[in-house]
C-alpha cells in the first residue's frame, strides 16, 4: 500500500465537495478516478497529496513516500524565462545524466533546450511528466494529463504511463474522463459520483465485468 | 564634482540595486508590484511611528512595512475580500493614518519631498553601513529561499509535493521586501521605489535564457540606472530619485528598440 484513503471528505463552507471516498494505490498498480465535470477529482487528487485538509475520514500514507505529480493546470508566466532543463530542476537539483534519462524517458530529449512556452500542448503535458518522473516517485499523481492534446497524443501518453509504471515500479493514479481508457487499461477504477445525491458518492467497477461495487480500492 | 556626498549616494544606490534587480524579478513574475506599492505607501506611516517613539527612520519604516506584510500574509488566508481590495485598504489606509499621526507634530520637521522623491544629501555613513549591511543579508536570503520561491511561483502545489516549503519562502521574500523598500527611502523615495524594482527586470527579460540571468541582468542594469541617474541629478541639479528612474526608464526604452522577438517568447 502506498496511499489509502478511507472515508474521505472534503467541505467547503457548508458544502461537501467529495464525500465517503474509499481508495487504495498499491505499488505498481493503475488506479483511474473517473467523473463528471464538478464530481471533485481534483480535490480529490490534492487531499490524498495532503494539499488540501481533509474534513473527514484519513488519509495514510507510507513514511517518506515520493510522489510525482503533474497538476491540471500550470499556467505560466510569460515574464518568467524557463527551459525545458531548467524546468525539470525546478524544486530540486539533478545531474545532468538524470534530466536527460527523464527527457529520453518522454520522447524529448532530441529538442534541444527551448523556452518552455515555445513547446506544444502534447510537450508540455510530456515535459510536466517527465519532471515528475526524474524524482524517481513511488506514487505518481496525474490530473488529466492528455486534456489538450488529441487522440492519438493522448495513445502515446498512455503508453508512456504505461512504460513509466512498469519500469519505476510506481503506483499511478490518474485522473481521466475516458472510460473506455479506464476499463481497458486500469488496475481499478474509482468513479466520483456528485454529491448532491447524498448518497455514497464512490463505487468502484470492476474493469472486467462492469459491474459496480462498493468497497476499497483493491484489485 | 565628485563630494563625498556624492560618492555615499553612489554607494548606497549601488548597494540597493544588487538587491532591487534580483528581489524585483520576483515582483514581476508573481504580478506583485501593487504587493509592492502598499508596502511603500505604509512607508510613511513608518515614519510617523519613527517619530512618535523617537526611532532611526530606516528601522521605524522596515517595523512597519513587515508588520503591513505580516497584516496581509493573515487577511489573504482569512478574508474573502480580493487580494487587491486588501492591499488598496492597507495601502492608503497605513498613509492616510500616517499623514494624520504626523500632522500633530507640527514642531517636527519632516521633510516630505525627500521622502517621497529620495534625497541624495541625506544619506548618511549609518545609512550607507545599514544599506550594505542589509543588502548582503537580503541577497543571503533570496539565495536561501531561491529554490522554493521560484517552484511557488510557477506552481505553489508542485512545490508543496517537492516537500519545499513555499509559505515559509513567501513570507520571507515579504519581510525581505520590506527590508529593501525602507532601505530605498533615501534613494528614491516612497512613491518611486516600485520602479526601481520592476523597471530593470523588464528592462532585461527578453534576454535572459533562465531565471537566474534574469536577476542578474536587473541587478547590472538597476546599477547602471542608479550611477546615471545620480550623475544626471548631480549635473543638472535634478531630484535624486526621479532622475535614476528616468534614467532606468531611458535603459528599457533603449532595450525595446533593438530587433523584435518572436511571438510567445517575451510579452
Amino acid at each position: 500500500m502506498l496511499v489509502k484513503a478511507t472515508d474521505m471528505g472534503v467541505r467547503r463552507g457548508e458544502r461537501w465537495i467529495i464525500r465517503h471516498v474509499d481508495l487504495t494505490v498499491d505499488r505498481g498498480q493503475l488506479i483511474y478516478l473517473i467523473g463528471a465535470n464538478g464530481a471533485g477529482k481534483s480535490t480529490c487528487a490534492k487531499a490524498i497529496l495532503g494539499l488540501l485538509a481533509i474534513d473527514e475520514g484519513s488519509v495514510e500514507r507510507i513514511p517518506a513516500l515520493k510522489v510525482g505529480y503533474v497538476p491540471q493546470r500550470l499556467a505560466l508566466s510569460p515574464t518568467l524565462p524557463l527551459t525545458v532543463r531548467r524546468l525539470m530542476t525546478l524544486t530540486e537539483r539533478f545531474p545532468s545524466s538524470r534530466i536527460e534519462s527523464a527527457l529520453a524517458a518522454v520522447g524529448l530529449h532530441r529538442l534541444g533546450d527551448p523556452p518552455v512556452t515555445t513547446l506544444s500542448g502534447g510537450e508540455f503535458q510530456r515535459l510536466l511528466l517527465a519532471r515528475a518522473l526524474i524524482h524517481r516517485p513511488d506514487l505518481l499523481v496525474l490530473d488529466e494529463p492528455a486534456q489538450g492534446v488529441d487522440m492519438a497524443g493522448s495513445g502515446v501518453l498512455l503508453d508512456l504511463i504505461q512504460d513509466i509504471r512498469r519500469d519505476l515500479q510506481c503506483g499511478v493514479l490518474l485522473i481521466s474522463h475516458d472510460l473506455h481508457a479506464a476499463m481497458s487499461s486500469g488496475d481499478d477504477v474509482v468513479v466520483l459520483v456528485p454529491h448532491e445525491h447524498d448518497e455514497r458518492s464512490v463505487g468502484l467497477v470492476d474493469p472486467y465485468t462492469g459491474a459496480a461495487r462498493q468497497g476499497s480500492g483493491q484489485n | 564634482m565628485l563630494d563625498d556626498f556624492f560618492i555615499r549616494a553612489l554607494l548606497a544606490g549601488i548597494g540597493l540595486a544588487m538587491v532591487t534587480g534580483p528581489a524585483g524579478c520576483f515582483i514581476v513574475w508573481r504580478r506583485l508590484a501593487y504587493f509592492g506599492e502598499t508596502i511603500a505607501h505604509s512607508a510613511l506611516l513608518g515614519v510617523a511611528i519613527a517619530v512618535l517613539v523617537d526611532l532611526h527612520l530606516v528601522i521605524g519604516i522596515f517595523v512597519t512595512a513587515a508588520l503591513v506584510v505580516l497584516a496581509m500574509y493573515y487577511l489573504e488566508r482569512r478574508d474573502t475580500l480580493p487580494t487587491d481590495t486588501l492591499l488598496g485598504l492597507l495601502s492608503h489606509g497605513g498613509l492616510a493614518v500616517g499623514l494624520v499621526l504626523l500632522s500633530f507634530f507640527p514642531n517636527m520637521r519632516v521633510d516630505l519631498q525627500a521622502l517621497l522623491f529620495g534625497d541624495i544629501l541625506a544619506v548618511s555613513h549609518t545609512d550607507l553601513a545599514v544599506i550594505w549591511g542589509g543588502g548582503v543579508l537580503a541577497l543571503g536570503l533570496l539565495w536561501w529561499i531561491w529554490r522554493p520561491l521560484l517552484a511557488a511561483t510557477v506552481s505553489p502545489d508542485l512545490a508543496v509535493v517537492a516537500g519545499l516549503k513555499p509559505e515559509r519562502a513567501q513570507l520571507v521574500f515579504g519581510i525581505l521586501l520590506a527590508a529593501v523598500i525602507a532601505a530605498a527611502i533615501k534613494i528614491v523615495g516612497v512613491l518611486l521605489i516600485v520602479a526601481l524594482l520592476i523597471i530593470p527586470s523588464a528592462s532585461v527579460r527578453r534576454f535572459a535564457a533562465s531565471p537566474e540571468q534574469m536577476a542578474a541582468g536587473a541587478a547590472v542594469v538597476g546599477m547602471t540606472a542608479v550611477a546615471g541617474g545620480l550623475f544626471a541629478s548631480a549635473t543638472f541639479d535634478t531630484p535624486s530619485g526621479p532622475s535614476i528612474v528616468v534614467t532606468a526608464l531611458v535603459l528599457f526604452i533603449l532595450t525595446r528598440l533593438g530587433r523584435t522577438l518572436p511571438a510567445g517568447d517575451a510579452r
